[in-house]
């Protein structure tokens, strides 16, 4: 079942990646970026089965982590929203030449 | 048993992530990413993951995508959304990378199982070991208690900052 | 500026010491280097009068105006110095050079003395030192420079003394004679060569003398161009010299080339024939003679101490200098003569239509110029140079003469505010009543150079032709007989104009008007003492140089006249090498006409033909009705042809200049401002267009930068998955 696991995680990965190319709200832009987490989580339980109870204890971790960062990132969200009105990421262009 | 169930939950996860991709409304997106983590949860319970299968449901379904929500409505979106997505070229572009870089994987991946790295970790009946003796919680609990334990304390930390920045972050100018 | 002075003359001392064997046997030459940096001193004293009058003068140079000195009052230090620093060094120069000759006299000299003062260049295969010559052919030139220089000196005092730019003036006329003096006295090409560039500057400068005309500036640039071209053959000889004998030094190339250069062979034929190029520009030959006539633009002493005694006559010294090479190589001889010959009738022809003296004399000059070319061209290199001294007599002696004139013409027509052309000759006529000293010389002179006996002229001239005619019975005989033909028709022509020049301008009616009639006078001392010396030295001058057989002829009193063949001889160890080559290869003339009949009966017949010319020019010329210029004619048919100078100048022009011109422009807006700056444009523009590419990729959005993540991530992968 590895294989077919790990396709599985491949796939949302790359959907998870196209999620982040084509959207322009920001925030579900950061959603994607959330499910790509998610795939390479469990492409880590995927392997865990086989290899050892290390996969899982890092997929503990990268949920914490990925928590803590959603809180963090959706605060500055806030805060950009604050100044541009708009979460559209065409708006937060200031490194356009 | 087990085959047809995992068949179901990944179909059920790609087809919702697929169209978490590809909706207008934001709130959408977002309920469809929950059943993408319930279904993910399920694959979990699958290869023998439990506490992590509820884990996920109860942190990251039911916390990250509450707050998630949260935002949205907070930022009151949901109204003007049509330009949301880029289209043509784009579209285009991105689909061609992607797919590229799926199919590339995907031809990777064929005969994990006959790989090397199995040599190097304990293998799987080590888990059903542990899970015999100590349960579900007991299996992770062990080693992120023993050997991982500085890495916890570190995450407990991190945490903590997390909550102060986000607080000092979105704090309104008063 | 004394310490080299010092220097030099400390070190000329001890050569005198060293150098000093028993007398009659050892030339020990006196002060030879202090000869050619007396003018030089004269040019930089001269030189700071000038910048410390400049002030003053410039501001009356600007304005055309009269300095205020002139009209009474003490004139100013920087302009009665020049007065005795100009003339001073060069009379200076000419009597250490009279000291060296007297010295040379007695001694016994055959190989040339060189005295190197220090190493100029040295770069591995080539070194040149800044070496002087001494030998004979070097002394006549410097005797005929200096002296006719000093001469010439003195007469300037009087001619420029109201020129607001005196002191400047005469720093250019001391420069010209310290660059003239190198030239010939130079001991390698390189030296000889820094001469020849350095008379065409003077040249330039003093032609433009008077700069604030811009006819009179851009005859000067006239020259200085066309002179430059004749250069380039020059410069092209001198490197084929090097390429073939290693060493550019005079007594080593002559020594060596004999055995190095084939007889008539191809390598020393276009050696000669480039020398003879750039021969053609300096002396003004066909087709290099234009600038000559132009550059009576600038003041009359200077057209008479350069365009008639010294700097047109370095290429005749050249080729002389340089007549081994001329002798191996007859194809290159011949050309000289042929060229020579056909300058001195053509320019005769053109002279005969001019109106303004000194063009008439400008012509006159490129025609006698031709007579010597043709003297060193067929290998009499001793009638050659003995022309170029007797011309040098006789033709500063016009040029001079005709300055009188013009001083005196010009004083009349500025006192009555008179705005036509004092050079006018239809503008002159019966001068000789306001000027008998200048009307004596001249006319002198006017018998000198029409070849009539016994005065200066018709020794050299005859001498010349004889030899060419001579050599019509040896090889490329035909050429040579054309040669003799033409030098005869181009002597008939000369009397012929020089005729007209002297009774249009000194016979006959005035026709300057009658206000302007009472203020025609004689020149001053200063400017007819000269003249004087000079009018002794053409009736004179040729007796040194006569063939024996017309001296012992009744020619020459039957032996009683104190004529000799002295040049002759005092140049023989100079010429001998030449003279046995081309005895040893093309025979031996000389003594036989190939028509018949001996040197005294072709003399006899030649002066007198020359006299009947004369009278009947002077005849039929005091017969024509002369208008002034204002109310003359313009000339019509061939004799416009003739004025025009056969439409030379616009021939030239719009085949030579206007091309130039044209590729010019083309190379300027096409080539260099289209092409290059719009390479280099282009290239700004290129990278420009590559930063405009490249910010394209700056839009700022999150979704850009994922893509190039993304594909980023896809070219790892694939790395490593195929």
């Amino acid at each position: 079942m590895l294989t077919e696991a790990l396709v599985v995680s491949a796939m949302l990965f790359v959907v998870g990646t196209f999620g982040v190319l084509i959207r322009r709200n920001a925030i579900v832009m950061f959603l994607c970026i959330e499910l790509q987490l998610n795939a390479v989580n469990l492409s880590f339980v995927a392997f865990s089965r086989y290899l050892g109870i290390d996969g899982q204890v890092f997929v503990f971790f990268v949920m914490t982590v990925a928590a803590a960062e959603a809180a963090v990132g959706l605060a500055i969200i806030i805060s950009i929203f604050r100044h541009y009105e708009t979460v559209n990421v065409d708006n937060f262009n200031l490194l356009k030449w | 048993m087990a085959y047809i169930l995992f068949y179901v939950f990944s179909a059920v996860a790609l087809g919702c992530a697929i169209l978490l991709v590809t909706r207008k409304n934001p709130v959408a997106s977002l309920l469809y990413m929950v059943m993408t983590l319930a279904a993910v949860a399920g694959i979990y319970v699958l290869f023998e993951a439990h506490f992590l299968a509820a884990i996920q449901v109860i942190v990251y379904a039911g916390a990250i995508m509450v707050l998630f929500l949260f935002v949205i409505m907070l930022l009151n979106l949901g109204h003007d959304y049509r330009q949301d997505i880029r289209g043509g070229v784009w579209a285009v572009l991105a689909f061609v990378v992607v797919g590229a870089t799926a199919g590339v994987l995907a031809r990777q991946f064929r005969g994990a199982e006959a790989s090397p790295v199995f040599d190097y970790f304990q293998g799987a009946g080590a888990i059903d070991a542990m899970l015999a003796e100590r349960g579900a919680v007991g299996v992770i609990a062990q080693p992120l208690f023993t050997h991982y334990v500085v890495a916890f304390e570190l995450t407990g930390i991190l945490l903590l900052v997390a909550v102060v920045g986000a607080l000092a972050l979105a704090k309104r100018k008063v | 500026m004394t310490l080299p002075l010092t220097f030099f003359a400390l070190q000329e001392g001890i050569e005198i010491q060293a150098a000093h064997g028993p007398a009659g046997e050892a030339f020990s030459p006196f002060l030879p280097g202090v000869i050619i940096l007396l003018p030089l001193l004269g040019f930089l004293l001269n030189g700071a009068l000038a910048l410390a009058a400049s002030r003053r003068s410039s501001a009356a140079v600007r304005e055309g105006t009269e300095l205020d000195f002139l009209e009474g009052g003490r004139r100013p230090l920087t302009h009665w110095l020049p007065t005795w620093i100009g003339p001073g060094v060069v009379g200076l120069a000419f009597a250490i050079v009279l000291v060296n000759f007297t010295r040379m006299l007695g001694a016994e000299l055959h190989e040339p003395i060189i005295r190197h003062y220090w190493t100029w260049m040295n770069t591995g295969a080539f070194s040149v030192d800044a070496a002087l010559q001494l030998d004979q052919l070097s002394m006549v030139m410097m005797l005929v420079v200096t002296g006719v220089s000093f001469l010439i000196h003195v007469f300037s005092v009087g001619y420029m003394g109201e020129d607001p730019g005196y002191p400047r003036y005469f720093a250019y006329l001391n420069l010209f004679v310290f660059f003239m003096l190198t030239l010939v006295m130079g001991a390698s090409f390189p030296v000889l060569f820094v001469g020849w560039e350095g008379v065409g500057f003077c040249s330039y400068i003093l032609i433009g003398y008077w700069f604030t005309d811009r006819e009179k500036s851009d005859a000067g640039k006239k020259a200085f161009v066309v002179n430059r071209i004749g250069d380039f053959g020059f410069l092209v000889a001198m490197l084929l010299i090097f390429t073939t004998f290693g060493t550019l030094n005079f007594v080593e190339i002559f020594e060596a080339a004999p055995e190095t250069l084939a007889y008539g062979g191809g390598l020393v034929t276009a050696m000669t024939l480039l020398l003879l190029l750039g021969a053609t520009g300096k002396s003004a030959q066909i087709p290099l003679y234009v600038w000559l006539p132009d550059a009576m633009a600038g003041p009359t002493p200077v057209s008479a101490l350069i365009h008639a005694a010294t700097m047109v006559t370095a290429g005749v010294y050249m080729v002389a200098r340089t007549s081994v090479l001329f002798a191996l190589a007859p194809v290159g001889g011949l050309s000289v003569a042929l060229i020579g010959a056909a300058t001195a009738l053509f320019a005769a022809t053109i002279g005969l239509a001019q109106y303004d003296i000194k063009k008439v004399l400008a012509y006159s000059t490129i025609s006698q110029l031709g007579y010597m070319f043709v003297g060193v061209g067929v290998g009499a290199y001793a009638a050659g140079i003995f022309h170029l001294m007797t011309h040098a007599f006789f033709k500063a002696l016009l040029f001079l003469g005709s300055g009188a004139v013009i001083h005196s013409m010009h004083h009349a027509f500025h006192h009555t505010h008179n705005h036509a052309d004092p050079q006018d000759m239809r503008n002159m006529g019966g001068l000789r009543r306001f000027m008998p000293i200048t009307w004596l010389t001249m006319w002198v002179a006017t018998l000198a150079i029409s070849g009539i006996w016994p005065f200066a002229g018709f020794f050299s001239k005859d001498e010349i032709i004889w030899m060419a005619g001579a050599r019509a019975a040896g090889s490329y005989g035909g050429w040579f007989v054309l040669i003799w033909v033409m030098a005869l028709a181009a002597a008939m022509i000369t009397a012929v104009y020089m005729t007209r020049l002297m009774v249009m301008t000194f016979h006959g009616e005035n026709r300057t008007g009658q206000d302007e009639a009472r203020h025609l006078h004689e020149a001053p001392w200063v400017m007819w003492v000269p003249l004087a010396i000079l009018a002794f030295l053409a009736i004179f001058g040729g007796w040194v140089n006569v063939p024996l057989e017309i001296h012992d002829s009744f020619l020459g009193g039957y032996g009683l006249l104190p004529m000799s063949e002295w040049m002759h001889e005092w140049l023989h160890p100079v010429a001998a090498v030449a003279t046995e080559i081309q005895a040893a290869n093309a025979g031996d003339f000389g003594h036989l006409s190939p028509f018949g009949g001996g040197e005294v009966m072709w003399a006899v017949l030649s002066t007198l033909l020359a006299l009947v010319v004369v009278l009947a020019t002077a005849r039929v010329v005091g017969g024509f009705r002369i208008l002034p210029a204002a109310d003359s004619a313009a000339a019509e048919g061939f004799k416009k042809v003739l004025f025009r100078k056969y439409y030379v100048d616009e021939i030239y022009d719009s085949i030579v200049v206007q091309p130039l011109i044209r590729a010019s422009r083309f190379a300027w807006k096409v080539v260099d401002q289209g092409i290059v700056d719009g390479i280099v444009n282009g290239l700004g523009h290129f990278a420009r267009a590559l930063g405009w590419i490249g910010s394209l990729f700056q839009t700022g959005t999150v979704n850009t930068y994922a893509l190039f993540l993304a594909i980023g991530v896809l070219v790892i992968l694939g790395v490593v998955a195929f």
